[in-house]
């Protein structure tokens, strides 16, 4: 029995112990890196930013001078530049925009795979879900000959009679919207649908026993007890959106501002490390209470469950 | 109620799925266009297929790409799996809130974020930058997708089948093997195949972690899609999707049968005891 004990406990710490390590250096610790570093001064150096630390090397004492030589300059220069306040502004408006939609589009696809008799069920969810597992890239890709100037969309539409002249949709907000819409919405549809297809489909029944008209009854039946999976489907779609990077990189042109294309942009192409930092860490504090919202909300459902 | 579906859902589920394949049904053709012209239709041809067997710098970043989305995803799934035995079956322990934190937040975090986050580390650290550090990136966000498949899988299982196998003297190692694992199998089955996918899709993280010499195959899409919208590209991108389908169908096929016949086994079991009680009496 102590033998057994011993296994059990031994197997326990490893199954806690390893993946929790494993995402403290590799997930939590990044973190306090790049919050050091948006407190550090840019140089043309390698790596290049001061102070760089060696405890070793400096002493204790040497350590806290470098400390000190922490300050908050980044950050005043991104909010004195209005680039920088006008990219997370207008990330946060696209990705509420795209979100929106998403739940337009995405409920009532969810709402007739939830409808649609049992039988066929497990294949819709296989067909919603076979695009998502298709590259983000290449369904992004995608979308670029279709909505370019020149394009097959423009070209169709014409091909009608339907309108003149070429649509202007590629290089706009638009096409990052449709992009969005057409990337994350199996994130949309997939809580949606599991939501609704728990639904106890007597009540409806009951309702209409009742003389409850089809539509009042959605109102206040199914919509009502979808809320948790309107909930988890848009804050997997809208905390990732706010951060995009492909998405506007391709479809939006460089008009388009996202703070998740400014952050590239200051790394890949200023090289300026210590101003990214401060970019990230800023972006991480406006995700921070949805983030919140979503996990509480992960962890009520996971303790709904057991 | 009506059995079959009401004309409403018929015309928003043709809308949804015509919205989600018809972008995908297009490249595909377009990949076999013998125009170079990507929206001039010019007959059908396989010569960009040929074309993408000559080009060595593509076949290499598939290469890589192929390397570190199988170890990543291997990796990602063994620590994931632990994970969620860990959330569902481990109750509280200390730290578990910030555990449970971990492996939520990369789900939705910004992919800038994390691969800038995972840079700074690999070069505070003085981590030579490449194949390796491609490859520990995409295990730490693969592990968390993994994490949430499994733990809704062990969620919904029934416990009493570890219980009885320990009470007839089964170590908690052997357990696992013998009765946990083979039912959470399915799951996964699929956290692999996700983390695979995952790994085999990312532009972002890859471009902030990697190297010299260890350029994957989404970087080398992303920076000649960046140029314009060439058929090569196209046919790489149908190669691709035509891989991962076939992936995906015969793994779930595979799946629906073994539980197929998991249930017909039971159903089995379930008579024959029925049978055996009668007899009995």
């Amino acid at each position: 029995m102590a033998k057994r004990a011993g296994d059990r406990s031994w197997q326990r710490a490893i199954e806690i112990g390893l993946p929790f390590l494993w995402l403290i250096v590799l997930f939590l610790v990044p973190f306090l890196i790049v919050f050091k570093i948006s407190l550090s001064t840019a140089t043309i150096a390698q790596p290049p930013y001061v102070p760089t630390f060696d405890l070793l090397a400096d002493g204790l004492s040497g350590t806290l001078d470098k400390i000190r030589s922490f300050s908050l300059e980044n950050y005043a220069f991104l909010f004195d530049d209005s680039l920088y306040i006008n990219s997370y502004l207008s990330s946060l408006r696209i990705a509420a925009i795209s979100t929106a939609l998403l739940l337009l589009v995405g409920y009532p696809i969810a709402y007739g795979m939830a409808r649609a008799p049992k039988s066929i069920r497990p294949m819709l969810l296989m067909m919603v879900i076979l695009p998502f597992w298709t590259s983000f890239l290449i369904r992004v890709y995608a979308w670029i000959g279709i909505l370019k100037p020149e394009g097959l969309l423009s070209g169709f539409l014409i091909w009608l009679g339907i309108i003149n002249e070429p649509l202007v949709i590629m290089n706009t907000e638009k096409a990052v919207f449709i992009g969005i819409v057409y990337s994350y919405l199996p994130f949309m549809v997939l809580p949606l649908y599991a939501s609704l297809e728990k639904l106890d489909t007597t009540l409806l029944e009951a309702a209409a026993d009742l003389g409850c008209p089809p539509i009042k009854a959605f109102w206040q039946i199914t919509f009502p007890l979808s809320i948790p999976g309107i909930v988890a489907g848009c804050m997997l779609c809208f905390i990732p959106a706010v951060g995009e990077f492909v998405i506007p990189d391709l479809l939006g042109g460089s008009d388009v501002l996202m703070i998740g294309r400014t952050l590239w942009n200051e790394f890949f192409l200023n090289r300026d490390w210590a101003v990214s930092s401060a970019v990230a860490v800023l972006l991480l504090l406006v995700l921070i209470v949805p983030i919140v919202i979503y996990q509480n909300f992960q962890q009520r459902q996971l303790e709904a469950d057991r | 109620m009506n059995k079959g579906l009401s004309r409403f859902n018929v015309v928003s589920l043709t809308l949804g799925f015509a919205f989600l394949y018809i972008p995908i049904v297009i490249l595909v053709i377009y990949s076999f266009n013998a125009s170079r012209l990507v929206t001039v239709w010019g007959g059908w041809s396989t010569q960009w297929y040929v074309a993408l067997f000559n080009n060595q710098q593509l076949l290499d970043a598939a290469w890589v790409t192929a390397r570190v989305a199988f170890l990543s995803a291997t990796v990602a799934t063994v620590l994931g799996t632990m994970a969620a035995i860990a959330l569902v079956r481990h109750g509280r322990f200390r730290g578990r809130t910030l555990f449970s934190g971990l492996v939520y937040a990369p789900l939705v975090m910004p992919e800038v974020i994390t691969g800038l986050s995972l840079l700074l580390l690999f070069v505070a650290m003085g981590v030579a930058r490449g194949f390796w550090t491609v490859t520990l990136a995409h295990v730490t966000f693969a592990m968390c997708y993994v994490a949430i498949v499994v733990q809704s899988r062990l969620l919904s299982f029934d416990r009493s089948l570890e219980e009885a196998a320990q009470d007839l003297g089964a170590t908690p190692t052997k357990t696992f093997f013998v009765i946990t694992l083979p039912i959470i199998a399915p799951a996964v089955i699929s956290g692999w195949m996700l983390a695979f996918t995952l790994s085999l899709d990312d532009l972002v993280i890859a471009s902030f972690t990697t190297g010299p010499g260890a350029t994957t195959l989404p970087m080398r899409i992303y920076s000649s899609v960046r140029l314009g919208v060439t058929p090569e590209i196209n046919a790489v991108c149908t190669i691709l999707i035509g891989i991962v389908t076939f992936v995906v169908i015969v793994v779930s096929i595979a799946t629906k049968r073994a539980q197929d016949q998991k249930d017909r086994a039971e159903r089995l079991a379930e008579q024959g005891g029925g049978a055996f009680a009668a007899n009995a009496g």
